[in-house]
This record gives structure tokens, sequence and C-alpha cells, in this order.
């Protein structure tokens, strides 16, 4: 037996639910958490560590303070990449799979699961999934947040007193940062509007570096759901790193200083 | 008596690959009422299954390349026994039936300066094959598909037809039968076009699909068309050989067109020795023998076959030219061709033989009934270059389109048929299902033709073999009009084979009668009894009719003399 | 289902392979199980056919290549859509073999379904409309993209495995996977002048029915990629005509202006 032979029997042995489960114990999980950080976690955006490294948490930025004590600054800003996820073809699949079972998978014995009556079944025709064609304009928030993180992972670099240092802190947000700039870039919308609205490159000028970004972005698309996972671990992972440095729980060991 | 449905077209077209398709289009947008008749779904035909490219002299890579020169080629090979009309009309006209598909949607591979890519192949001058990866056939019918289905013409999908009917000495339609349902149709026209394909099924080793039974050249037979050059049987020098539910599937020729070599099990490139000059792409007649002969004489591979090697073309380049060889020898042999090279072994591939038809129209002998394609005799002679098929469907496709076209505005015959034949018909059809319990199963008679065949109609011939598989045919006919069916008549498969078994043996008997006539090595055509080409041999072509007893006539017919403006060309070499 | 009687070749004499196959039509029906002998490297669909040719000879199963470049032996095995022919017995070994016709479409006998419908939608595509006159001058660059849904054999899996089918039976106002390819194949066409995305949204296409849950995509035997670089790019041409705001109100804008 050849391994895709052996592979493609063991997905078959595994039951069906196998993946919406584990889609559904990640999603609560990630929605739980996020939910935390904006009703109960109001005063923790900002940090300088005795090192004197300012951090942001990547849940907060770009930092726009909270006018009213009791709520959280991360309000302002969490509605772009819980929406740009929400909205994300990828994510898309993923929940309805797994928390509608529109179908819930893809093997006979699955789909004959399906809760949904024939007659009711409108798809994203009709109100709520509809509103997910807005999708692009969540990309383009999406951007000025992957850029504000950059910058955010850049600047933990430079201590306030001055040189240059590298705190763990600042790798795993730069890492952060850059498996969320994986999933931004591999974006379905950004792909059409790069390149997959147009038919024609080479009938007019610049459409040929046009095109090789547009391969590019078919290249992170192509792993869209693998960043898409990546970038939601490490975001949260950023996340609890900052808040046990902040709790003094950890220290953050400064990696490398000039 | 048993019912049974009329429609009635301008024309009707039998069989859905490349020419039948290509023929309905342009008779429908004639303004013509066309009906298509296919044995499967429409877009299964067997022209997918072609998969290098098509042949047309347009010279975008070499710019050498002109209409003559394919037509020089196309004759050599066909060993000048082609009809020298057709190869002309077909060489001048197959760049522009090309460009045709290019303007209905059809997508092929690009040059860097944007024009139709095309590829080497075997005993053409230049590289002349437009293509698209390996997958030429499949872009070739989706193309027409599309295009027919934009126009009126009605598709009758999965309706095999038993019967041409004849007012006097026309054919004026044709009797069927719907496979869902088993019920009876009239198709009533006044010119019919037979675009059937071949009868690769009649061999064991074969490329071909169930389709192949050669129903259309015996429809065309049995109404009183002449054949012409039955004996020529292609066998593609590389078919795949393990494991053996594959046996005998295609491996495009597109793969030594891109490169492949060929070794014994001894590691040698032996073609060095069949033919020096060309390798492994001279032409197929020529390959098919040579891997015929390293394994009879024990230098096969593991499995009986040869060895085919692209692996030096590398992962990638494999991958984006030969897609669909990588992932059927992949899936289905567990070879990655990438790594390995693909064990091969000549499989019946192609029948150049077949109705003989007017070059310009497509008419066959018999009024109101044409011809198209592979069903159709002439172009190919002795032996088919490679690419040239599809070029060949579109070609006379359209000009079977025109002709059944002209022909049908120019008359006003009446379409009624005698209802005898229709009645004596339908019980011929319908006698497995009344015949005794226990008579034989039709695909014990199917696979018991299949085995004479191959062994006696086969690469190497010789006239005590060909005079013992005629005597083999011959009882198998006898026997046949006994077998026994089970079951309704809604999609009986031992039905449609019991059916098909009529067509396949008298298509075997008149392969092996041809064959015996031909005395002589000359394409596919290759008598061990009897050395080398027989010039006299080369200046007839032997044709195949109904005799007035009912039984196969074999005649010799003198080949004209080729036109000046053609033969010079032969001169200048 | 249940099966019914075991009838076959004789197990001793060879290594046999149990295959339970659906025999029935759109009365009803069930599975049969029935011994065949084992060939190294064999396919259910030989099987099948070696079914047909020794113990049952009415049993319909639709093949014509047998080599998966035509896709005329869609079924399912296990309840997954499948070519017969390139499904490997050995890939099941110790498992339950159950062949049955594809489900999305109505069934005619054991394993052969109508699949006119297909065709019909087929028809009812804006058909491909050339800029000019062939030979076209055409980069590989600009038609690369055009290669992957141009592998579609139109073996309709991925219409059988689509719930929108399946599930919901929206033959009338849904195109399916396939024809999301083809249309992709046509839009994307340098040389075409075609529209489609009205009929996408508004007319048989029915896009906005898929819920890009990808099914197709997982059972198409040319791997074809069916839902990122067919039907999220047709959605997002979709989008763009019809449902971004910004170009909605530029619409708006630009077409009162040429209105006076």
């Amino acid at each position: 037996m050849s391994l895709a032979a052996i592979t493609s029997a063991i997905n078959r042995r595994l039951p069906w639910w196998a993946g919406p489960i584990a889609i559904v114990t990640a999603l609560t999980l990630f929605t739980f958490y996020s939910l935390w950080v904006v009703f109960f976690q109001s005063h923790a955006a900002t940090y300088q560590t005795p090192e004197g490294i300012n951090y942001l948490s990547p849940f907060y930025s770009p930092y726009i303070p909270s006018p009213w004590e009791w709520l959280s600054p991360a309000v302002f800003i969490l509605w772009i990449p819980l929406g740009f996820r929400a909205t994300c073809y990828y994510y898309r699949k993923a929940y309805y799979r797994a928390f509608f079972w529109d179908p819930p998978a893809c093997s006979d014995d699955a789909q004959r699961k399906e809760p949904r009556e024939p007659e009711s079944y409108r798809g994203e025709r009709a109100a709520p999934w509809i509103f997910n064609n807005i999708h692009r304009y969540f990309f383009y928030g999406s951007i000025i947040i992957v850029t504000f993180l950059a910058i955010e992972a850049v600047l933990a670099m430079f201590p306030v007193d001055g040189g240059f240092a590298l705190p763990l802190g600042a790798l795993i947000l730069l890492i952060n940062a850059i498996l969320l700039g994986g999933y931004t870039f591999g974006c379905h919308s950004f792909r059409h509007l790069i390149g997959g609205r147009l038919d024609c490159y080479s009938c007019f000028k610049g459409g040929g570096a046009l095109r090789k970004l547009y391969k590019g972005v078919s290249k992170l698309n192509a792993r869209h759901a693998t960043w898409a996972w990546a970038s939601l671990f490490s975001v949260v992972f950023a996340d609890i790193y900052l808040r046990l440095v902040i709790a003094q729980i950890i220290s953050d060991p400064i990696l490398f200083r000039i | 008596m048993e019912r049974h449905d009329t429609v009635e077209h301008d024309i009707l077209v039998i069989g859905a690959g490349g020419a039948g398709l290509r023929a309905a289009i342009e008779a429908a947008e004639r303004g013509l009422s066309v009906g298509i008749v296919c044995k499967s779904l429409l877009g299964k035909a067997h022209t997918i299954m072609a998969e290098g490219g098509i042949a047309a002299a347009m010279g975008n890579v070499d710019p050498d390349d002109s209409w003559e020169t394919h037509f020089k080629d196309t004759m050599k090979s066909g060993k000048f026994i082609n009809n020298w009309r057709m190869a002309e009309i077909f060489a001048k006209e197959a760049p522009d039936r090309v460009y045709e598909l290019e303007e209905w949607g059809g997508l092929f591979d690009r040059t860097p300066d944007g024009r139709i890519m095309q590829r080497p192949f075997g005993a053409h001058t230049y590289r002349r094959l437009c293509h698209v990866g390996d997958r030429t056939g499949l872009e070739l019918i989706r193309t027409l598909q599309d295009k027919v289905l934009h126009t009126g013409a009605e598709v009758y999908m999965e309706t095999t037809i038993t019967r041409l009917l004849k007012d006097g000495e026309r054919v004026v339609g044709a009797l069927g039968y719907v496979r869902e349902t088993g019920r009876f149709v009239h198709f009533k026209a006044p010119a019919v076009i037979m675009a059937t394909g071949g009868w690769g099924r009649i061999y064991k080793v074969t490329s071909n699909s169930w389709e192949g039974t050669g129903d259309g050249v015996i429809l065309a037979y049995e109404a009183g068309a002449e054949l012409v050059d039955m004996e020529m049987v292609q066998f593609h020098p590389t078919g795949m050989v393990w494991p053996p539910g594959v046996r005998g599937i295609l491996v495009t020729e597109g793969v030594r067109g891109e490169g492949g070599i060929l070794k014994n099990s001894r590691g040698e490139r032996y073609m060095e020795r069949y033919d020096p000059e060309k390798m492994e792409l001279s032409s197929r007649d020529v390959v098919a023998r040579a891997n015929y002969t390293e394994v009879e004489q024990g230098r096969g591979s593991e499995h009986g076959g040869v060895y085919l090697d692209i692996t030096h073309l590398g992962p990638e380049k494999i991958k984006k030219k030969l897609p669909t060889m990588y992932e059927q020898f992949l899936k289905l042999a567990d070879v990655d061709i990438t790594r390995e090279p693909m064990e091969v072994y000549p499989t019946i591939h192609y029948t150049m033989g077949g109705v003989r038809v007017e070059a310009e129209t497509g008419a066959t002998t018999v009024p109101g009934l044409f011809a198209a394609g592979e069903v159709a005799g002439g172009l190919h002679g002795a032996n088919r270059l490679g690419g040239n098929s599809l070029s060949d469907l579109l070609v006379f496709g359209r000009r079977a389109g025109i002709g059944a076209s002209e022909y049908v505005k120019a008359n006003g015959y009446s379409l009624e048929v005698d209802e005898d034949q229709i009645r004596q018909e339908k019980e011929r059809v319908l006698r497995p299902f009344e015949n005794p319990e226990g008579g034989e199963s039709p695909y014990a008679i199917q696979s018991e033709l299949q085995e004479i065949m191959q062994e006696h109609a086969s690469i190497m011939r010789t006239e005590e073999s060909l005079r013992e598989g005629l005597e083999k045919v011959r009882a198998l006919k006898e026997r046949a009009p006994g077998v026994r069916i089970e079951g309704s008549r809604m999609y009986n498969p031992g039905w449609h084979t019991a059916l098909d078994i009529h067509f396949m043996l008298q298509v075997s008997e008149i392969i092996l009668m041809s064959a015996l006539e031909r005395r002589e090595q000359r394409g596919a055509q290759w008598r061990l009894d009897h050395e080398g080409l027989d010039e006299e041999l080369g200046k007839v072509n032997f044709v195949a009719r109904k005799g007035s007893d009912g039984e196969v006539e074999i005649t010799t017919r003198e080949i004209e003399p080729m036109p000046e403006h053609l033969s010079r060309l032969f001169e200048e070499d | 289902m249940e099966s019914s009687q075991h009838r076959g070749a004789s197990p001793e004499t060879q290594k046999t392979v149990r295959i339970n196959i659906y025999r029935g039509d759109a009365e009803g029906g069930e599975f049969v199980e029935y011994d065949v002998p084992l060939v190294e490297g064999m396919v259910v669909l030989d099987a099948v056919l070696y079914v047909q040719a020794h113990i049952s000879p009415d049993l319909a199963v639709r093949w014509n290549c047998k080599a998966a470049h035509c896709g005329s032996c869609g079924g399912e095995v296990n309840g997954r859509p499948k070519l017969l022919c390139k499904t490997r017995v050995d890939d099941y070994e110790g498992e339950e073999i159950r062949v049955s016709p594809m489900r999305a479409f109505p069934l005619i006998k054991d394993l052969v379904t109508d699949v006119s419908w297909n065709y019909e939608v087929a028809r009812s595509i804006p058909e491909f409309k050339p800029a000019e006159k062939a030979p076209f001058t055409m980069y590989e660059e600009d038609v690369e993209r055009l290669y992957e849904p141009k592998r579609c054999i139109e073996c309709f899996l991925c219409q059988d495995v689509c719930h929108v089918l399946r599930s919901h039976h929206k033959h009338p106002a849904f195109a399916g996977p396939r024809f999301f390819a083809k249309i992709q194949s046509l839009e994307m066409h340098p040389m075409d002048t075609g529209h489609r995305t009205e009929y996408l949204k508004e007319g048989r296409g029915g896009i906005g029915f898929c819920n890009i849950t990808k099914c197709c995509t997982e059972v198409c035997p040319e791997h074809i990629n069916i839902t990122d670089n067919s039907i999220i790019p047709l959605k997002e041409r979709v989008v763009g005509d019809y449902y971004d705001p910004a170009k909605w109100l530029m619409r708006k804008i630009r077409g009162r202006r040429n209105g006076e």
C-alpha cells in the first residue's frame, strides 16, 4: 500500500464527526477568550517591563484609549480581526460544517445527518450569511491592524533607554505579526482585488508585476487554512505570554542586546 | 407489433465524437434540424483519449512547415495507398479548423510569442502538434460539445442505432433503441452522417472503450456501402502493460514527443537498430513492431513489455506536459513516472480502413449516407500519423456536414420506409430475449472473438494463421444469433453486448478477408510470409462490399495516379 | 439497506474479494453480495465488470475509457463519491466494499443514474464570445489559470457530493460546482467578452446557495481546486458587481450622471 493509500485509509476510518468536533472546540475556546479580554480585561493594555521594553498585546493594537473605565480599549479594535475571521472564506467553511452541519462532512452518512429541511436552505443568498459578502471591507481594516502589529513588534526591540534588544516577547510579537500577515495577505478577497478580477495581465502596463503579486498571494492562499489556524493560536499565545509577564509570573528574557 | 417513437430531422448524425459533433455544428449553423445519436453520454466519446495533439501545419514553432510537407508526411506514412485527394484537403484545411476551435473557446498551450504551441510527434517532419498538455482530445470534445449545446441540435444520448433504413437506394433514416428504456425509435432523416469511430474492441488488448465495436462501419456495409483498406489496423506502440486490469490503456505518443526513450531489459536504446534516424519518433507501425520484436526475442521487461523512460525531463516539466500520464501511472500502476520508467507494449488503437467516401463531401457510395472520422477510410492509408486523427475529425466532419446539408437542400425525397424493414429489425433486436434458456452468454462470444483476433489478426500475420482465424470467426458467427439474455430491456448491458457482437463479428470477418488479400509488408499490414512491399499492391486498395448473396465480397480498386501538382512534391526530395 | 443472498465465484479455488453492489431502480433496491476473483492492481470497476460478464449480465454500470479520462463511471464506494475505474480494491483491505449509484441524481438502474440535468445546465450558460477572430495572440501567463478548470472530465462527482443538490435538491436554481469551474474558465478567458455574473447571481447559476464547504474539491478525481480557484473567485466577482457598497454607490452616481 502506498503512503497516499494509507493516509486516505486513516481518513476514511476516522468517524466523520472528528473534524467538526475539533473545530467547534477550538473556535469556542477562542471566542470565550476574546470575550473575556473585551469584558474583563479593561486595564491590561500596555506595559513596560523592568528592562524598559514597551509592550502592547495584539488584542489592543492599535491602541485607542477607552473613555470609560469599564470598557476595554480592545472593543474598538477587536471587531476588525473578529469580523475578518468571521467572514473569511476558510472559516465560513469551518463553521458552516462544524456548527451548523451544513453539511457536517462529505460522506453519505454525515450528509444524511444534515438537520436543515431542504426547502429552508438558502445558503449565502439571504440573511444572515449574505452579509459575508462584505469580507473585503474587513480585509481593508485588517491591513491597518497588521501594519500596527508589525510596528509594535519592532518598537518592542528598542528599549526606552536606547540601544537595540531582542526580548522573547518581541520575537513572539514579530512571529505573530508574520503569521497574521500571511493569513491576511492570503485572503481570497485580496487575491481577487489584486488579480482575480482581471482577465488579462499582458494587456496593460504594469500587468506583469501585478501578475507576480497575484501569484504570490495565490501561494499564500493555497495554505489559507493553515495560516488561519497558526495566526489564531499565535495571537492568543502572544496575549497569554504578555499577561504572564505583566503579572510577573514569568520574566521576559532578553535574547540579544547591543 | 412492438411500438416505437418517431422523430424527424433534416440530418441524423450517428456518433458524438469529434467528427460527429463537428458535422452537426456545420449542419445546424446552416439552419438545418440536426439530431445526434450516441451510445454513451455526450462528451464521453473516444476522441477524449487522443492525448498528444492535433496535427496542423501552421508553422508556429517551425516556420518552414507547410501544407505540402504535412501532405507528404501523411502520404509517406500511409505508404501511398491513401486517398491523395483527401490527404491534400486535409493538410490544407487543418490549420483553419484548429483556429476555429480557438475561436469557440478551445485553449491550447502557447508559444512565448502568444501563438498556439506545437510539439514534435512520430514521423512528422516538423513540430506540428497543437496541444494542451496531454489532454487535447478532451479539450476538443468539450469545445465542440459546448458549441453543439448552444445550437438547436438535439442530442439523443445513450441511444443505439441497429439498422439504417432505406427507401429504394437511398438511406432515409435509422432504427434504434434507447438504452435506458429499451424503447425503439425510428429516426427519419433524408441524410445520415456516420461518425461512429473505430472497432478496436474486437481485440483483447486495446486502448478503445467498450463503444468501439464497429457499429457504424457495419451499418454502412449492410446498407450497401463500400469499405476500403479494412486490413489496416493500427497498433499503438505504447499501451500500459501492468496491472492486468489496465492492460492496453494508452500511453500517449506525447511521452516520446517530449523526449521519452525506449529501452529493453538490457538497457539498450534499441530504436537505433530499427530507425536510427527518427529513433523513438519513427512512425507508429515501425515502433510498434520494434517493441513487439524486443519482447518476442526475450529482451522484454518484467511484465512482458519494454521500458519507456521520461525521468530525465524532471518532475516539474512532466507534471506540466504530461499530467494525465503522471496521474494514470501513479494511481493505477503505482509507478511514479518522474522517478521510474513505464512498462509499455503495443495496443490496438485505431482503424485506418473504413467506409469509402468522396473526399470533398464525405458522401459514401450509398445516396443519403455520409461518413467522417475514424469510421471513414482513405486518408491514412496503411498507417496513421499521430495527431492526424484529431485534424481528420475536424476537417472531414465539417465537410460531411456541408455535403449532407447540400444533399438535403437539393432533394425532396419521401422519408417513408417499408414497415417490413422495421418489423424485421425489431424481431432481430429482440431475439436474444426469445432464445431458449441455456443459450450462450454474449460476453463469452465477445471475449472469444477478442482472443481470436488478438491471435490471428495481430501485428504480424501469416496466410495460415489468418485462415484459421477466419474459420474460427465464421464458426462464432454461426453461434452468435443463439445468445440468450436475462432480465428486462431496461438498461441491460447483456442485451447491448448481444447486439454489439453482431457488428464485431462482421467487421472481424472483413478484416481477416482483406488481410488475406494483401500479401505484402505495408504499414500496419505485416505479412511474415511475404517479404517487403509489393509494387503492384501499392497501386490498389482492397474494397469490401456486401455481395448479392449476402456474403462479403472483396475486390481490388485501382488508385488513381496523383495529379502533377502533388506528385511533383515527392520529386523534389 | 439490507444485503441479500450471496452469489459468485467459488472462493476455494482462488483468492477472492467480496463486493456489495446496489441493485435496483427508481422503485427501490438493495445491496447484493458478490465474490469476485482478486487480481493484482484491480479497481472497483474491474470487479463490477467481472460480475457483469460472469454472474449477472444485466448489471447496469456506465463506463468508457477505464483510465480515468472520460468520467463515465462515477459512483459511490462506501458512501463516498468515486470514479470506479480509479478506486483500487486493495485500498479497502480489511474493509467492506459497498458500491452504490450517485445519490444526487434520479436512479435509472443499479449504478446508473439520470445525469441529463447537467446538460440542461450546460446549455443555459452564456457561451464563449470571442473579442476577435482567431488566431488569437494570447500569452501563457494570461491563460495559465484556465488549464485547471479545463481538466474537468465531467464525472459529476462534485455535483453528487454537493449538499445543495444532494440534500437540498436545488437543481432548478443552482448550477453546481462542475459548472462554476466551467464558468470560471469562460469568465477568465482573456478573449471572452461575455458576462456571467448576472447568470451566477440572478439566473440559473445560483452561486449564493454555495456555502463553500469544499466537499466538491475533496472528491474531484482531477484534483481541481474548485472551491478556491473557481467558486470563490466567481463569488468575488459577484460581490464586485452586486454587493460591494462602494461600487454600488459609484454605479448609482455614474448612472445618474449618464442618465441626465
